[in-house]
C-alpha cells in the first residue's frame, strides 16, 4: 500500500447545497450509504435471530419489539437500504454483463433504482403501521 | 503490498456472494410473506431443517464476504492515513469474524 503523494493546490468547491449531481451519482453514493447501514446492522440480525431461536420468551420478545417507534423506524431505514442496494447492485451486475451502459438507459435505470427503494419502503411503511 | 491479482479476487467475490444474496434473500422474503411463521416450535422447526439452515450459515458466510469488500472499498476511499486505514481494517475484519462466528454458533445449536 502506497501513500498518497502530497495533494497539490488547487481550487476547491466544496459547497454540497449548490452542487447538482446527476441521479447516476445519487444512486452510487445511495449504494454506498445503504451498503454501510446494512453491514451496521449485521450484529443486530444475528442478535435478533439468535434470540428468536433461544425460545419462546426470546421469539415473544423480538416480536413485542416491533411495538417499539424507534425499532419500527430502524426497520423501516434498512428495507429501503436493503430495496436500494439490491436494486443498484442488480443495475451494477447488468452493467458488468453490458447491458444498459448507455447514459440514457443508465439515468432510466438509475431512477427505476431510486424508485424501486422508496415503494418497497412505502410498502413496509403501510405493513408497520 | 499489491494485491497480485490487482483487485480483481475482490470483485469477483463481490459479484459471485451478491448472486446468491440475492436469491437468498428473495427466497427469504417470499417465504416469510407466504407462510411466516405461526409460533415459536414452528419458526424454531423450519430454521431447523437442513435446507433453510444450510442456506442461512451460507447468507451469513456470503454476507460477512461482500461486506468485507465493500467495507474496505469504503475504508481505502475516505480514511488516508495508514495507522488509521489499518485500525478500521482490523475493527471490520474482527466485527465481521465475529458476527459470522456468532451466526454460525446460533444456526448449529
Amino acid at each position: 500500500m502506497t501513500e498518497p503523494g502530497p495533494v497539490p493546490k488547487r481550487p476547491v468547491f466544496l459547497q454540497p447545497l449548490q452542487i447538482e449531481l446527476p441521479v447516476t451519482a445519487t444512486v452510487s453514493f445511495a449504494h454506498r450509504v445503504s451498503g454501510l447501514l446494512l453491514a451496521l446492522a449485521l450484529p443486530f440480525l444475528v442478535w435478533t435471530l439468535a434470540l428468536s431461536l433461544h425460545d419462546p420468551a426470546g421469539y415473544g420478545r423480538v416480536l413485542a419489539g416491533l411495538q417499539y417507534p424507534p425499532v419500527r423506524l430502524a426497520l423501516l431505514v434498512l428495507a429501503w437500504a436493503l430495496a436500494h442496494h439490491c436494486a443498484a447492485g442488480v443495475r451494477h451486475l447488468l452493467f458488468d454483463a453490458g447491458i444498459g451502459t448507455t447514459l440514457a438507459v443508465a439515468r432510466r435505470s438509475a431512477w427505476a433504482a431510486h424508485g424501486f427503494a422508496l415503494a418497497v419502503a412505502a410498502l413496509v411503511a403501510g405493513a408497520l403501521w | 503490498m499489491k494485491a497480485r491479482y490487482g483487485g480483481l479476487r475482490g470483485w469477483v467475490l463481490q459479484r459471485a456472494t451478491a448472486l446468491y444474496l440475492l436469491g437468498f434473500i428473495i427466497y427469504f422474503s417470499l417465504h416469510g410473506l407466504l407462510s411466516p411463521p405461526a409460533s415459536f416450535e414452528d419458526w424454531r422447526a423450519w430454521m431447523q431443517s437442513t435446507g433453510p439452515r444450510l442456506a442461512a450459515l451460507l447468507f451469513f458466510v456470503a454476507v460477512a464476504l461482500h461486506a468485507w469488500v465493500g467495507l474496505r472499498d469504503i475504508a481505502m476511499d475516505y480514511v488516508k492515513p495508514l495507522g488509521l486505514r489499518l485500525a478500521v481494517l482490523a475493527a471490520v475484519a474482527g466485527g465481521l469474524a465475529a458476527t459470522l462466528t456468532w451466526a454460525a454458533l446460533t444456526l448449529s445449536g
